[in-house]
């Protein structure tokens, strides 16, 4: 039993979910059925209460939230702007900063890394995020190739204060979400250092169709795909036949990779002979697509899975990493409606047989 | 709106040589001057699925027939709803279709009469398919007991004193009438069954389209295709018959080369020989009455009377058992495989939607074997027979001075025919010599010189301008006319180097590409090879376990080559349009059965 500032994601257990956040309950559930995740801990939503009691940081966020009137962006934005100088105002309370920067050593020491020199990711992990009717993904910031123990603490602060941007701010209170009611947790994970990283659903997005998995990738760090700043290399496959079944490669113009000197990422150009190379073989992409198909059995739903495939000296086509899983919001919520009611017997062969094929050409 | 077109008909001239095919056709299945505007009206697709080879005028009755009988039960007995049957033409010697459309608002009455017609048979399905082989077998017996011999010098004494008062041409005449009349009857049973078979497949891949919109036609054709069916018993007869040879220390004297009777004699002379040759005798009633062709065509070479084919085969699978491999189809592994793929879709299905799933599913597999056993029944078995007694008598004519070679009845109509009988009867009646070959040498010759020209170019495969939508289940499912095909027909998405088809059957595979355009050309055909033809046909079943791929120019989902092909677990690329005339023999190939491309890596 850690501190309750700090949970490692391999310590934490479904009790321990309320505390976490969606992205971290999730990380570490993914963790507990043994699926590829970096390691790492989380900052739990206790130390964001703690945070708010110092100092009168919440009542500062109560004065500037008071009475902003419903849809004004300039005074949402003008109240994020109060609120996040509150924030920066203040550091981190003692115990907190402590017990975070022991759980990071602690995950250096476990990694190999040099003492204070592991690069990891810092991510947003919300209560109300994640859910199915509400897709705040991507409300809050996430931070990449963190290193050392003082940059950890400045960018959990600044993941705290990101709950209270303009944007986030509006969106809760148009959908009526008390900004009490959402807490943040923060995700401490170790990086990993993507040769090729993107996402993967486990249903076609175009059509909803759940017979089929579909991956966008690209070079370098999965933030340029999820990000949307690369056209990337676009795969189907078939989840019932398992075969590969569409292959579009693109131009990658353009990677993040991390700059390791620099202890942060940069984008540059890709190469001449990359860019327009498939970025996956055929046994990365089976790979991936059965990373998610399994994924998807064992939380019986559609999901959102990022992913990230790093060099390895034991990995010919490297290592698959597991960097993220939530549940598909868009299609899953469709109740499927065959007709008013599914058509069975011979009334409903008749029904098939009057709807024609289209024939376009 | 496309203006994609195909050429019209009425701007195809034939290949010099051929000027006068019509003459070899019924007036009222060719493109008419006079109908022209009509006629380019609608958008035919070629058949070069079933009839890959230009129709010598008697084969054509098979295309009339089963055009026919396709249409009588759309038409006239199910009431199909949305669709009647399909026009047939021919031109510059193959045959094209045009499916004829219901009017709209004759359709709720056709609803009506299609669910108690078609669910009579639905809900009585079992039984009265045990009345059906019954029927078909009776008529095969029927077409058995038909006798063509020359006519004898005199009329048997037996007949003058039984008081019987007519002659021996009584009874011949009879007969040839007999033999058209039961194989129409014949094709009349071969689509009592299929076309609500297609009808209830394609509501389970309707059902399966909506849910899934993107799930691959083979999928759902995993999911109902059976795994033991008759159309491979042929096959698998043979492959016991080699295992057979092995235990029994006959390897040597069945092995390839010398002729049927030969090699039978070789066996024969062994101690083991006559318990080999007791089970190969076993096998042939009824597994031999099999053909490496369709069953179209009154040159296609049956089992029973070719029997160095199955000895071949029979060769050939004893040389990859001594090689330690396993000949014998993946039974349980494709019925694992089906399995698998059955439940993981329906696990993917809201629970509402899984009992239709189940309903649907169950009523496909019902109607399933008969469609692809069918074709065994019918095509093979009893066109077998056809042809065999047409053969017996166009030698008889050949006796009689009508032609030169044994099979030239076949460059006549079947109405021809009769006259050619009536003028031997009558020759033969007052004891003088028939016309016959003043009169059809001639004929013949300038038929054969007209066929051999015909062959020499390819058909387009459609003609006039696609339809927006196609509603008769044939039509779709069995050639395969889909947005897929018909852009793959017009060259889209094929380059010169890489080809679009159907994905008719999973798996990725590279090798030599070895193109054959008719069934004699199966001895050309070397291990890993890949198969490229016009068409394929179930009968070719043995040459699949050695080669790598099949990919053919025409055929959808549930073409007899498609469905073998995912039987024997041979990746397949169909409805390409265009690989036989583009592929040449020796290129190396890339095939996608799972994604429908062919790409062409290296030249020969």
């Amino acid at each position: 039993m850690t501190s309750a500032w700090v949970l490692g994601f391999a310590a934490a257990s479904e009790a321990d979910d309320g505390c976490l956040g969606g992205k971290c309950a999730s990380l570490a559930r993914m963790i507990r059925s043994a699926a590829p995740v970096p390691p790492g801990f989380a900052v739990t939503t206790e130390a964001y209460r703690a945070m708010l009691a110092t100092q009168g940081l919440q009542a500062d966020i109560d004065a500037a939230l008071r009475g902003l009137p419903a849809g004004d962006v300039r005074q949402q934005e003008q109240a994020a702007q109060r609120i996040a100088q509150a924030f920066a105002a203040r550091p981190l309370p003692e115990a907190v900063a402590q017990a975070v920067a022991f759980e990071y050593l602690a995950l250096c020491r476990a990694e190999g890394a040099n003492h204070d020199e592991l690069p990891v990711a810092v991510r947003s992990s919300a209560t109300a995020e994640d859910l199915p009717d509400a897709s705040f993904a991507g409300q809050q910031d996430t931070y990449l190739w963190v290193v050392g123990a003082d940059a950890v603490l400045a960018r959990v602060r600044d993941c705290w204060a990101s709950l209270y941007t303009g944007r986030a701010i509006g969106y809760r209170n148009d959908r009526r979400i008390a900004h009490r009611d959402v807490q943040m947790a923060v995700g401490v994970q170790k990086m990993v250092d993507a040769r090729v990283a993107g996402v993967a659903m486990t249903l076609d997005p175009i059509n909803g169709d759940r017979t089929r998995i579909v991956i966008d990738a690209s070079w370098g760090l999965g933030e340029s795909v999820v990000a949307g700043e690369v056209t990337p290399d676009h795969f189907v496959v078939d989840k019932v036949m398992r075969s590969i079944v569409v292959r579009n490669i693109s131009d990658k113009a353009h990677e993040v990779v991390a700059d390791v000197r620099a202890k942060r990422t940069l984008r540059r150009d890709v190469d001449q002979s990359r860019r327009n190379a498939a970025c996956l073989n055929d046994r990365q992409i089976e790979a991936v697509a059965t990373m998610a198909r399994q994924l998807e059995k064992q939380l019986g739903a559609p999901q959102d899975v990022e992913w990230a495939i790093e060099d390895h000296p034991a990995h010919p086509d490297g290592r698959l990493m597991l960097l993220q899983c939530r549940p598909e919001t868009v299609w899953s919520q469709r109740k499927w409606v065959a007709g008013a009611a599914i058509d069975q017997g011979l009334e409903g062969l008749v029904a098939n047989l009057l709807k024609p094929v289209q024939i376009h050409v | 709106m496309s203006s994609a077109k195909f050429p019209s008909p009425y701007e195809l001239a034939p290949p010099p040589g051929a000027e006068d095919w019509k003459g070899m056709y019924p007036y009222y299945m060719c493109f008419r001057d006079e109908r022209r505007q009509e006629e380019e009206g609608k958008f035919w697709f070629c058949d070069s699925q079933h009839w890959p080879q230009p129709f010598k005028p008697f084969d054509s009755l098979t295309v009339e027939f089963a055009v026919k009988c396709l249409g009588q039960y759309n038409t006239r007995h199910y009431m199909v709803p949305p669709a009647n049957g399909l026009e047939a033409r021919f031109h510059n010697g193959y045959c094209y279709l045009s499916p004829v459309a219901v009017a709209p608002a004759d359709i709720p009455a056709r609803v009506e009469q299609f669910m108690e017609r078609a669910g009579h048979y639905y809900t009585n399905w079992p039984s009265l398919l045990d009345n059906w082989r019954r029927k078909v077998l009776a008529n095969i017996d029927a077409m058995e007991a038909l006798k063509f011999e020359p006519l004898p010098d005199v009329v048997p004494l037996a007949w003058i004193k039984s008081g019987a008062g007519i002659d021996n041409t009584v009874p011949l005449l009879a007969a040839y009438d007999e033999a058209l009349a039961l194989c129409y009857r014949t094709w009349n049973y071969h689509f009592e069954f299929l076309n609500l078979g297609y009808a209830a497949y394609l509501d389970f891949f309707g059902f399966c389209k909506q849910n899934f919109p993107s799930i691959s036609d083979q999928a759902i054709a995993k999911m109902v295709q059976g795994v033991d069916v008759d159309l491979f018993r042929p096959d698998d007869e043979l492959k016991k018959l080699a295992h057979l040879a092995c235990e029994l220390d006959l390897a040597n004297p069945l092995r390839a080369g010398a002729d049927a009777q030969a090699t039978l004699g070789r066996v024969a002379a062994q101690p083991s020989g006559a318990k080999w040759l007791a089970a190969w005798q076993a096998a042939q009633d009824p597994w031999f009455n099999f053909t490496s062709g369709n069953g179209f065509y009154s040159d296609d070479k049956y089992w029973c009377e070719h029997l160095d084919i199955p000895l071949g085969y029979i060769a050939d699978y004893i040389a990859r058992i001594q090689k330690g491999e396993t000949i014998e189809r993946p039974v349980a592994r494709l019925v694992a495989e089906r399995d698998r793929v059955t439940g993981e879709v329906r696990e993917l299905l809201a629970s509402d939607a899984q009992a239709a799933f189940d309903g649907k599913l169950g009523l496909a597999r019902v109607v399933f074997p008969y469609v692809e056993d069918h074709n065994f029944y019918i095509e093979h078995w009893s066109m077998g027979v056809f042809w065999r007694k047409m053969r017996e008598l166009s030698r008889v004519l050949q006796g009689a001075g009508f032609w030169a070679d044994a099979g030239d009845m076949f460059y006549l109509g079947r109405n021809e025919v009769r006259d050619a009988l009536a003028d031997y009867c009558m020759g033969w009646g007052v004891g003088a010599t028939p016309v016959a070959a003043t009169h059809w040498t001639p004929v013949v010759a300038k038929r054969k010189a007209m066929l051999a020209a015909l062959a020499t170019r390819p058909p387009q495969p459609a003609l006039n301008t696609p339809p927006q939508v196609i509603s008769e289940p044939f039509t779709i499912m069995l050639w395969g006319i889909t947005s897929e095909s018909v852009a793959a027909w017009l060259g889209r998405g094929s380059g010169e180097h890489k080809i679009k088809g159907m994905a008719a059957s999973p798996g990725v595979v590279e090798g030599l590409a070895r193109v054959i355009r008719t069934a004699d050309q199966l001895s050309e055909v070397q291990a890993g090879e890949i198969l490229v033809a016009p068409v394929t046909a179930p009968s070719w079943a043995p040459v699949f376990g050695k080669i790598a791929a099949t990919v053919t120019d025409i055929g959808g989902m549930m073409s007899h080559a498609s469905i073998v092909c995912r039987e024997y677990g041979l990746p397949a690329v169909t409805g390409t349009g265009c690989a036989s005339t583009t592929i040449k023999t020796g290129q190396r190939l890339r095939v996608d059965g799972s994604a429908g491309t062919v790409e062409v890596l290296a030249a020969a």
